[in-house]
């Protein structure tokens, strides 16, 4: 069921507007992307139809103009160190999109270690801030290159905390929790299912659902019919070509 | 009026092996490294280590001075992955207490605040609870009755930090955009050495600055050390940014035990002066 593409827009271009997404309808609040293809899509939703929300330098700044990636801001509107902007995670008014080493059915997520956490395989970031960040404010995952190794059936070091595990901790965990989208360069998915477990939401234009079941190390949930992630608009095609990323920084990081 | 100048090898003969040593800085910023050279030119080891971390933990975790680390993550930023630190984890050389990023700033507030404790809504549900199984949780005694993770204070018997300016008694001020959380390392500790790119006079703090930049108080110093260019290879904004190159050159020499070897027979063998020589001497090469 591969469906031929109409257009000349590329995998990440795809990658970028889904990633834009995310940050729909969120409001006055930062968006904190990590990531190439994240940061393009909050700088894109903010040009377009997330206009108020906050972004940062990438550092302590918030940045009052939506400047082309790599570029310095021009206009800073407030001042947001890491001790703030751990605070701010507990207001709530923010929704991140981490990466993730891995990550499983549930949505725990893993950044710390690979292998036994007492003596690991390969040791990686520590869990920095994804436990904090899954109980206090929407998270959301980016992922630039589906496989099984980091779809997994369980992740070995719980960072962010999924919908199983929430529940499992109890009301605190629960209260705040929420995991709305995940975005690979496959696809996008979520948890809106009864057992909360995921679910393909959407394909980028010229994959199939096959490829996302060999790249998917658990039983994925698929509904019966599966849409196409949408087109991006002229104009948001245009915003991120020629404002946003005129270096094509994105296709490093999704290759066409 | 007290006069707290001291040499880096005067700061760090006041430590002992087995001490609780918070470093400040995050990642690889605003490090403290002239600091930590002179630390490891001491036979001090046996240390828990708290820190946002980076080279600093890198650097003690490869010469094996680290007993047990507090942390959420050891990063040099524009490197993810902070090569010693992963080696040494890999090989199980130490102890890790793997918090939250948040937990570790609640931690050093309690023990700041006399508290043995503070609430956070963090690490319920994570793997955080399961490796650390001391962790206790607290229930909320108002109607509520909700649960919380009871971050134990993290109290430092001396904390090392590197700012842009000071004066000789203690008070000191940064002039980049992030003071990082180097004041509540000072304010959590019983003993703290502060190292800076300039001593200046304490009426000349203001001089090009808001007040504000007025990051650590002289009633939490111990110690003031000149140091220019002591975070190197860190950044200090706005004085100096992160030595990429040399990053490059230490990332890449600590990927073997040989190469590293030879990396520190020719940068960390001698005094901060020789550091500094053999720095120059090495851009120079690139020239």
């Amino acid at each position: 069921m591969s469906a031929p593409t109409t257009n000349d827009t590329t995998r990440a271009e795809y990658c970028v507007v889904a990633c834009a997404e995310v940050w729909r309808d969120a409001g006055e609040v930062l968006a904190s992307p990590m990531g190439t293809v994240p940061t393009l899509g909050a700088r894109l939703a903010r040009l377009t139809f997330a206009p108020d929300l906050l972004l940062t330098d990438g550092e302590a700044l918030l940045i009052g103009d939506t400047p082309t990636l790599g570029r310095p801001p021009e206009v800073v509107e407030g001042w947001l160190p890491y001790r703030q902007h751990l605070a701010l995670v507990a207001t709530g008014r923010r929704h991140v999109m981490m990466g993730a080493s891995q990550i499983d059915r549930h949505g725990n997520q893993n950044i710390s270690c690979i292998g036994d956490w007492a003596r690991p395989r390969r040791q990686l970031l520590g869990v920095r801030g994804a436990p904090v960040n899954t109980l206090n404010n929407p998270t959301s995952y980016w992922v630039p290159k589906h496989s099984p190794r980091v779809f997994v059936e369980h992740v070995d070091m719980v960072s962010g905390v999924g919908y199983a595990r929430a529940a499992e901790a109890g009301p605190s965990a629960t209260r705040y929790h929420r995991i709305p989208e995940v975005v690979s360069d496959l696809g996008v998915f979520d948890f809106e299912t009864p057992d909360r477990t995921m679910r393909l939401r959407s394909l980028h234009p010229g994959v199939t659902v096959e490829q996302v079941q060999e790249a998917t190390g658990f039983a994925l949930g698929i509904p019966a019919e599966v849409p196409y992630t949408r087109e991006p608009e002229a104009d948001e095609l245009r915003l991120i070509r020629e404002v946003l990323d005129p270096g094509n920084v994105r296709s490093r990081e999704v290759p066409a | 009026m007290s006069d707290k100048t001291m040499t880096a090898e005067e700061a760090v003969g006041r430590l002992r092996s087995g001490m609780t040593v918070g470093i400040g800085g995050w990642g690889s910023r605003r490090k403290p490294m002239a600091l930590v050279r002179a630390l490891l030119r001491t036979d001090v080891t046996d240390l828990t280590v708290v820190s946002y971390g980076g080279p600093d933990v890198g650097l003690l975790a490869a010469a094996g001075r680290i007993r047990k680390l507090v942390a959420a993550f050891a990063t040099l930023d524009s490197i993810p992955l902070e090569p010693h630190f992963t080696a040494a984890r890999q090989r199980g050389d130490f102890e890790l207490v793997e918090l939250d990023e948040a937990m570790v700033m609640w931690g050093l507030t309690a023990a700041a605040q006399r508290l043995p404790f503070l609430p956070v809504r963090a690490a319920l549900g994570s793997d955080v609870m399961t490796v650390n199984p001391r962790l206790r949780t607290v229930t909320s005694p108002y109607d509520d009755g909700e649960e919380f993770v009871a971050v134990p204070a993290l109290r430092l018997d001396a904390a090392l930090v590197h700012l842009n300016r000071a004066d000789t008694r203690g008070n000191a001020q940064y002039l980049g955009p992030d003071p990082y959380f180097d004041d509540l390392f000072c304010q959590a500790a019983d003993t703290a050495y502060v190292s800076c790119e300039q001593i200046v006079d304490t009426a000349d703090l203001l001089k090009d600055a808001a007040p504000q930049t007025l990051l650590v108080k002289r009633a939490f110093v111990t110690g003031v050390v000149q140091a220019p260019g002591g975070a190197h290879f860190t950044s200090c904004a706005p004085d100096h940014d992160r030595d990429e190159t040399f990053q490059r050159a230490y990332a890449q020499a600590a990927r073997d035990p040989e190469t590293w070897r030879a990396f520190t027979d020719r940068f960390l063998s001698g005094d901060e002066q020789a550091y500094r020589a053999a720095v120059t001497a090495f851009h120079g090469e690139r020239a």
